[in-house]
C-alpha cells in the first residue's frame, strides 16, 4: 500500500446523511472479480440526476468527499471503498462512519476522517460557495483545512492511532500478522477438540 | 468485577494483545460466498500465500444464484463468472463448497446454523454484514470487508479493536401475533441507524428468552441495521437443543464437554455494560417501515409521518428525501398503502419457521389480484423440509411463486428484482433506495404482515383478514 501523509484535492460536498453502501455502489455492480473498474457504479442511482454534485464539472476531479453522518452504513461490501478510490477519492470526511466501512477504508488505504458535525457544515457551505476549491487533509497532524483568510476552516479530525500509523507507513496487515505466526500456532494447539471443523 | 458474555468470548480468542494495537483475534469459523471473496483469493495468489485453515472455512453460493432453473447454467454471464470464480478458488485452495444444486446450498447465514457449525462461544466472520445472525447462539459474529477476508484466509485471525458492550433488555412478553421482526424494527426506530455503533450488543430479558432460535436469529441478524458491530444472545437449553444432532454438532464426550463450557457463557451478575437500553415487549405491535433506511418505521396502525414532525433537521431532510423516493404522502395510513410484490425470504426471515408461519396465514386464502407473492426458502434444506410438510402446496394454491434457495429479491443480484417504482412488502432487512432493484420501493415487514399483505394487496396484519375458506 502507498503511504498516506497529506493530501490536497478538490472537495465534493455531499449533503446527505445515512449514505449507505447500496447507494455508494448498488449490488448489480458488484459482480466483477477484480478490485478495479467500480467507478462506473459509484452513486449509480444519483448519477442520473443532472443536479447531482458529482455531475457538475467543477467537482468532477474531486478527491475529498465531505458527507453527512452515518456514512457507509449497511452492507459490508469493500467495493464501496474501491468505487470511491477508483473514481479518484483519497479521503472521506464525515461526522460519523459505520464501523465496517471505516475498517474497510483503513485496509484499502482510503482515509476516513471523522470531524465534528459543525466542521462538515462549514465545509459544505464553503465548497458550495466556491465550487472546485480544495481541501487539505494532513494525516500527520490530523487536521483538515480549507479556504483562506478570515473564512479559513481548520480543525482536527479523529482516526485511531493504529490505523493512522499503518496508513502513514503504508503497511500491509497480513504481513504484520504473519510476523506473529508462532503465537497463532501456539494458540491453535490449545483450542478445545470439540470445536467444529468443516473438513 | 465480572465479565459480560461478549467479553468472555472475546477474551477466549485473543491470540495477542499489545498496548496501542488492536487485539489479534482467533477466528473459529470463516464463511465465504461468491461476491466478497474473489479479490481476497487473488490477493493470496499474488503473494504466494495459502489458506491457513481450510478446515475452518466453508463456502456457499447465494447472492447471485437464480431461484428458478437452478439446474441450468446461470444465464447472466457476469453472475456466472463470479460463481465459477468461487468454484475455482475453492478447488484450488481446498475449501469446502456447497454449490448450486447441492443439498446444503443456501444463504450463508442459514447454512451455518443448520449444519450445526454455528455454536456458542465461537468467533465467526464472513464478508457479509449479516453475519451478526450467528450471534443468536452466543457467538461473536460479524461482517468483514474483502481485505479482512484475505487476512482471515491467510492467518485465521483478525486485527480488531476491542468493542464496547451494550445490553438491550426487552422486558415482558410479545403480544400474540407480534414477532421477533417487529421487535427489532421497533428497536431500530428507537435507536436510529447509528445507535449501536461501536458496540457488541447483548439482547436479553424475558421477551428474548421466550423467542425461538429462529426468532433470535432474526433479531441478531438486524443488529447491523442499527450500527452494532455484533449482536448476541446468551446460550440456554433452547440453544443446546437446537444444535444437538445437527450434522457438525459435537457428539458423545465432546458434546458433554462443549455443553459444560457453553453453560459458562452468560454475563456475570456483577458485570458492567458500557451502555444499556430497556424496552417493553408488551407495548410492541406489528411494525413496518415507510422510508429508505430501517430506522424509518412506525406501527402498522400509524400513518406516514410528516417530515416536520422530526426534531433533528438532518432527520427532516432524510424524511423528505425518503417520502419523495417512496412516492408517499405524509398522513397516509400505512394500511392504505398498495403493494405490488410481497417477498418472503432472506437470512432475516427465510427459515423453516418463517415459512410455516406464512403458510398458516395463507392457508385457504388467495393472493390479491395485481399483487405477486414470492416465497424463497433460505436454503435447499429449508425448501426440502417445507415440501415435506406440504407448505409449498399452500403457497402455490394461494397463487404464490415457490422458488429455489438464495438471497434473491433481498438485494436483486439475480433476476428477482423490483421494476422502477414498484412497491414491495419484504421480510428482508434493508429498505435502502434501489436495494431490491433500481427505483424499487421497499417496506420492511414481519412474516405475518407479509402474508396478510399478499392476501389484501395493501399493508395488513393477519387480524385484517376475513376468516379463510377452510376445506372440509
Ligand atoms: S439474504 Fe440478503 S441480507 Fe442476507 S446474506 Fe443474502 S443478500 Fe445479504
Amino acid at each position: 500500500m502507498e503511504p498516506f501523509t497529506t493530501h490536497t484535492g478538490v472537495g465534493v460536498p455531499l449533503r446527505r446523511s445515512n449514505v449507505d453502501t447500496d447507494q455508494i455502489i448498488p449490488a448489480v455492480y458488484l459482480k466483477r472479480v477484480t478490485r478495479t473498474g467500480f467507478e462506473d457504479g459509484l452513486f449509480a442511482a444519483w448519477r442520473n440526476d443532472p443536479d447531482f454534485v458529482l455531475n457538475k464539472p467543477e467537482y468532477a476531479a474531486g478527491s475529498v468527499l465531505v458527507a453527512g453522518p452515518d456514512f457507509g452504513t449497511g452492507s459490508s461490501r469493500e467495493h464501496a471503498v474501491w468505487a470511491l478510490q477508483n473514481h479518484g477519492f483519497r479521503v472521506v470526511v464525515s461526522s460519523r462512519f459505520a464501523d465496517i466501512f471505516r475498517g474497510n477504508s483503513g485496509k484499502a488505504g482510503l482515509l476516513a476522517a471523522q470531524v465534528d458535525e459543525k466542521v462538515v457544515q462549514r465545509l459544505w457551505d464553503h465548497l458550495e460557495a466556491h465550487p472546485g476549491s480544495v481541501v487539505t487533509v494532513d494525516l500527520e497532524s490530523r487536521t483538515v483545512r480549507a479556504g483562506e483568510g478570515a473564512d479559513a476552516i481548520e480543525d482536527s479530525f479523529d482516526i485511531d492511532d493504529y490505523t493512522r500509523w499503518r496508513l502513514l507507513e503504508g503497511l500491509d496487515d497480513i504481513g504484520i500478522t504473519l510476523g506473529h505466526e508462532d503465537v497463532v500456532t501456539a494458540f491453535e494447539a490449545a483450542r478445545p477438540s470439540w470445536k467444529p471443523v468443516t473438513a | 468485577m465480572g465479565k459480560t458474555l461478549a467479553e468472555k468470548v472475546w477474551d477466549e480468542h485473543v491470540v495477542r494483545s499489545a498496548p496501542g494495537e488492536p487485539d489479534l483475534l482467533y477466528i473459529d469459523l470463516h464463511l465465504l460466498h461468491e461476491v466478497t471473496s474473489p479479490q481476497a483469493f487473488d490477493g493470496l495468489r499474488l503473494a504466494g500465500r495459502r489458506v491457513r485453515r481450510p478446515d475452518l472455512t466453508l463456502a456457499t453460493e447465494d447472492h447471485n444464484v437464480p431461484t428458478v432453473d437452478w439446474d441450468k447454467p446461470i444465464a447472466d454471464p457476469v453472475s456466472r463468472l463470479q460463481v465459477e470464480t468461487l468454484r475455482k478458488n475453492a478447488a484450488e485452495f481446498g475449501v469446502r463448497l456447497h454449490p448450486l444444486g447441492d443439498v446444503e446450498q443456501g444463504i450463508v447465514h442459514v447454512v451455518g446454523p443448520q449444519l450445526g457449525l454455528t455454536q456458542p462461544g465461537m468467533t465467526i466472520v464472513c464478508g457479509d454484514s449479516h453475519t451478526s445472525t450467528h450471534g443468536a447462539f452466543g457467538a461473536i459474529a460479524f461482517g468483514i470487508g474483502t481485505s479482512e477476508v484475505e487476512h482471515v484466509l491467510a492467518t485465521q485471525t483478525l486485527m480488531q479493536a476491542r468493542p464496547r458492550t451494550m445490553a438491550v433488555t426487552i422486558d415482558g412478553s410479545l403480544p400474540p401475533g407480534v414477532t421477533a421482526k417487529d421487535l427489532v424494527l421497533t428497536l431500530i426506530a428507537h435507536t436510529g441507524t447509528g445507535g449501536g455503533q461501536g458496540y457488541i450488543v447483548e439482547y436479553r430479558g424475558q421477551a428474548i428468552e421466550e423467542l425461538s432460535m429462529e426468532g433470535r436469529m432474526t433479531v441478531c441478524n438486524m443488529s447491523i441495521e442499527w450500527g452494532a458491530k455484533a449482536g448476541m444472545i446468551a446460550p440456554d437449553q433452547k440453544t443446546f437443543d437446537y444444535i444437538e444432532g445437527k450434522p457438525e454438532a459435537p457428539r458423545g464426550a465432546d458434546w458433554d464437554a462443549a455443553v459444560a463450557h457453553w453453560k459458562t457463557l452468560v454475563t456475570d451478575d456483577d458485570a458492567v455494560f458500557d451502555a444499556e437500553i430497556v424496552l417493553d415487549a408488551a407495548e410492541m405491535t406489528p411494525f413496518v417501515t415507510w422510508g429508505t433506511n430501517p430506522g424509518q418505521g412506525v406501527p402498522l396502525g400509524a400513518a406516514v409521518p410528516a417530515p416536520d414532525s422530526f426534531e433533528d433537521t438532518d432527520d427532516q431532510v432524510a424524511a423528505r428525501n425518503a417520502l419523495t423516493y417512496m412516492g408517499l404522502e405524509a398522513g397516509t395510513p400505512m394500511r392504505d398503502i398498495r403493494v405490488d410484490t410481497v417477498f418472503v425470504g432472506s437470512c432475516t426471515n427465510g427459515r423453516i419457521e418463517d415459512l410455516r408461519l406464512a403458510a398458516e396465514i395463507l392457508q385457504g386464502h388467495r393472493v390479491a389480484d395485481g399483487t405477486r407473492l414470492l416465497v424463497v426458502p433460505g436454503s435447499v434444506r429449508v425448501r426440502l423440509q417445507a415440501e415435506a410438510e406440504g407448505l409449498h402446496q399452500v403457497f402455490t394454491d394461494a397463487g404464490a411463486e415457490w422458488r429455489g434457495a438464495g438471497c434473491s429479491m433481498c438485494l436483486g443480484m439475480n433476476p428477482d428484482q423490483l421494476a422502477p417504482g414498484e412497491r414491495s412488502a419484504s421480510t428482508s432487512n434493508r429498505n435502502f433506495e434501489g436495494r431490491q432493484g433500481k427505483g424499487g420501493r421497499t417496506h420492511l415487514v414481519s412474516v405475518p404482515v407479509a402474508a396478510a399483505t399478499a392476501v389484501r394487496g395493501t399493508l395488513s396484519s393477519p387480524a385484517d383478514l376475513q376468516p379463510a375458506h377452510t376445506e372440509a
